[in-house]
């Protein structure tokens, strides 16, 4: 019993860290139907500018987090301005290859800047361990399940709350017409992207005291972050932190409870199953076209 | 410009709309069919590749670019077709069986996946056949009794009528050149039938087909058999060109490879599927030989415009240490794509089709012709 509580949290901390990178890209999606291959990237990229600011210009683990989430925001910016806003309209496919081309170019960027070797940022939350009778919880698991709930609460807030976030879902369902009611389409879909760059930032800092941070993180915990969001159903903010719990808890039960090799590919036949029987994932919206 | 006039359906659809297209492709045939004898064995072995990736990538063009509905999986049916022959080798099945039995069951395999595919759309598909494939690539590394597990396969060279046909010789190109050709004539033939023209209403608007009585769920099936059918044929040749397979050959980088092909191709025409092959398999040699030889042809420049000695080395070895960082390659191929995506997302056959019209039309082109319609009404969601 206590080996399936421990895994369950583990499972469950793990998830959260794909479900933060998830809620990335139901952000992006939710916004502007842009599915952004390059998300993980996005996350790598955040933890290598924490990187820079803590571990090597010896900054305070505060400063440097917020001063890697205002940098990444500016980068999620630009990278909308010069890759996705030319082909803004065009169909999906078009917008997911330019993404899957952005994720390549940062992969090789970040290699030849920073390496390729493995690397670990200093945090508050490295070493302490939490003791619930003979339960023992990691300080820096229990911090990526504490930062996705806020985050996922604060996110959830801004799209059913403020102005801005009711503006996004606008544009989401109709440019154009969005456009003629006012609202300024192409800087609210810049700021969507500055914002699902600094969440992504926020997993990358989290992540890094558990997984470390490498030129290829962002495309490993990327794709495992990508059906997360699909078996939530892309483009619900609730449902990409489910998916990637349940991905998470699948992953870390079948890895202790059944043969090797069961471990990696149990999410994948998870998410086959709730596709053929949901199409549109769990929290999905289930829509018809009007012809 | 020629003005083709046609008076009938048979007219509509002939495989050679003039004289001039059995000129120009019979010569091109001609030089494919001499090339063995005047390239050297390096530039061979690389178009022996630009035949696979071209099968491939028609087959992928059936789907992706006719049928509209995307995958990224191709690379397990690869390696279905690769290992299926790499097995039947074992027990010494002679070829033509093996290449065959690959192709029906990945065929089959492939009408499997189309079957869970209907009820998907877009973005749901194309995680479901990464789903696919990362399982067949788990499998391959797992079934150690049939697929050796991760030590991978051995390959042996091909014999064919009872001569051994070595990977590196004239005839294997031939007989790869033949799939290809093969596979193009095909896919034409099916293009202009019935099943074709049901593909493209698919593709043009599912609501619409369905309304004039296609039957989405069967063709649906039908193009993911017939596409992953071919795939499996390119992996017997894919397996017998490397000699040796192990699953990490067929990892979604490969698939993702397979889609640029048609992407930079062009996705609306068969042209795309090969020009994109090219484009691919030749990248690499050309990087090559870009690494190699630019250090000294822009220190040539430096010295052409009267810098001394000492900076034209200085230039030279900073050019040198640039080119040999590790991953520029995967830089290149990144800003590639997203060239290609951003301005010239007709590929390189749109791009060939726009000089064309411009000399056609000479005084009068005008850019809008070729210019894509912006949808900011988000259907996809909906359909």
């Amino acid at each position: 019993m206590l080996d399936f509580v421990q895994q369950l949290v583990s499972g469950v901390a793990l998830g959260c860290v794909y479900g933060l990178i998830a809620l990335g890209f139901v952000l992006v999606y939710k916004a502007t139907e842009v599915v952004n291959f390059a998300q993980g990237d996005l996350m790598m990229l955040g933890g290598f500018f924490a990187f820079t600011f803590i571990g090597m210009m010896g900054l305070n683990y505060w400063i440097g987090f917020a001063g890697a989430v205002a940098a990444m925001a500016l980068f999620g910016m630009l990278a909308e301005r010069i890759v996705v806003r030319p082909i803004l309209g065009y169909p999906q496919f078009s917008i997911i290859m330019a993404t899957i081309g952005l994720g390549y170019f940062l992969r090789s960027v970040a290699g030849m800047i920073w390496g390729t070797d493995d690397f670990k940022i200093e945090t508050p939350f490295s070493q302490g361990v939490l003791r619930i009778g003979s339960l023992v919880l990691a300080h820096d698991k229990l911090s990526v399940i504490a930062a996705t709930i806020i985050l996922c609460a604060l996110l959830w807030l801004f799209f059913n709350k403020t102005t801005l976030g009711t503006a996004m879902r606008a544009s989401s369902e109709n440019m154009l017409a969005a456009y003629y009611m006012g609202i300024p389409v192409k800087r609210v879909v810049s700021i969507v992207w500055a914002i699902s760059a600094a969440v992504a930032t926020c997993a990358g800092v989290l992540l890094a005291p558990i997984t470390f941070i490498h030129s290829n993180v962002g495309l490993v915990l990327g794709l495992k972050a990508f059906p997360a969001a699909v078996l939530g159903g892309f483009g619900s903010i609730p449902g990409a932190v489910v998916g990637g719990v349940l991905i998470g808890v699948i992953e870390s039960m079948a890895g202790f409870y059944l043969a090797e090799g069961w471990k990696d590919v149990a999410p994948y036949i998870v998410l086959l199953a709730v596709l053929l029987l949901k199409p549109e994932g769990l929290f999905g919206l289930h829509a018809r076209k009007k012809v | 410009m020629r003005f083709l006039f046609k008076t009938d359906y048979e007219d509509d659809i002939k495989l050679f709309p003039h004289s001039g297209y059995v000129v120009s492709y019979g010569l091109l045939l001609a030089v494919l069919l001499i090339a063995p004898y005047v390239l050297s064995s390096y530039l061979m072995s690389q178009l022996v590749f630009v035949c696979i990736y071209a099968t491939v990538g028609v087959a992928l063009m059936i789907l992706t670019g006719f049928t509209g509905q995307a995958s990224l999986g191709h690379a397990a049916f690869l390696a279905i077709g690769a290992y299926t022959a790499a097995y039947l080798q074992k027990y010494n099945v002679p070829f033509p069986v093996y290449f065959l039995a690959a192709g029906v069951l990945t065929g089959c395999i492939g009408a499997l996946v189309g079957f869970p595919a209907l009820r998907l759309q877009g973005i749901y598909l194309v995680i479901a056949t990464i789903s696919f494939a990362f399982i067949v690539e788990e499998i391959l590394a797992r079934w150690e009794s049939v697929t050796n597990g991760n030590e991978g396969m051995r390959v042996k060279a091909l014999s064919l009528l009872g001569v051994t046909v070595s990977r590196d010789s004239p005839t294997f190109y031939f007989l790869c050149l033949a799939v290809l050709v093969l596979t193009i004539v095909g896919t034409l033939n099916l293009l202009r039938s019935p099943t074709g023209r049901a593909f493209v209403a698919i593709r043009d608007s599912e609501t619409a087909a369905r309304s004039m009585g296609v039957n989405v769920a069967l063709y649906k099936v039908k193009s993911f058999a017939i596409s992953a059918a071919i795939t499996g044929f390119a992996g017997v040749l894919f397996a017998h060109k490397l000699s040796f397979i192990s699953p990490e050959m067929f990892t979604l980088q490969l698939s993702i490879e397979f889609i640029i092909v048609i992407l930079i191709g062009g996705t609306f025409s068969l042209h795309g599927a090969v020009l994109g092959a090219i484009f691919i398999v030749m990248l690499d040699p050309f990087l090559t030989y870009l690494k190699d030889d630019m250090p000294g042809i822009i220190a040539g420049i430096a010295a052409m415009f009267g810098a001394g000695t000492a900076t034209v080395a200085n230039v030279q070895s900073k050019v040198a240490a640039f080119a040999s960082l590790n991953g520029l390659k995967g830089a290149i191929y990144g800003i590639i794509i997203m060239l290609f995506v951003l301005f010239e997302p007709l590929g390189i056959y749109g791009r060939w089709l726009k000089i064309k019209l411009f000399f056609q039309l000479f005084p009068l082109y005008k850019r809008a012709t070729f210019k894509r319609q912006k949808i900011y009404v988000k259907s996809e969601r909906n359909r």
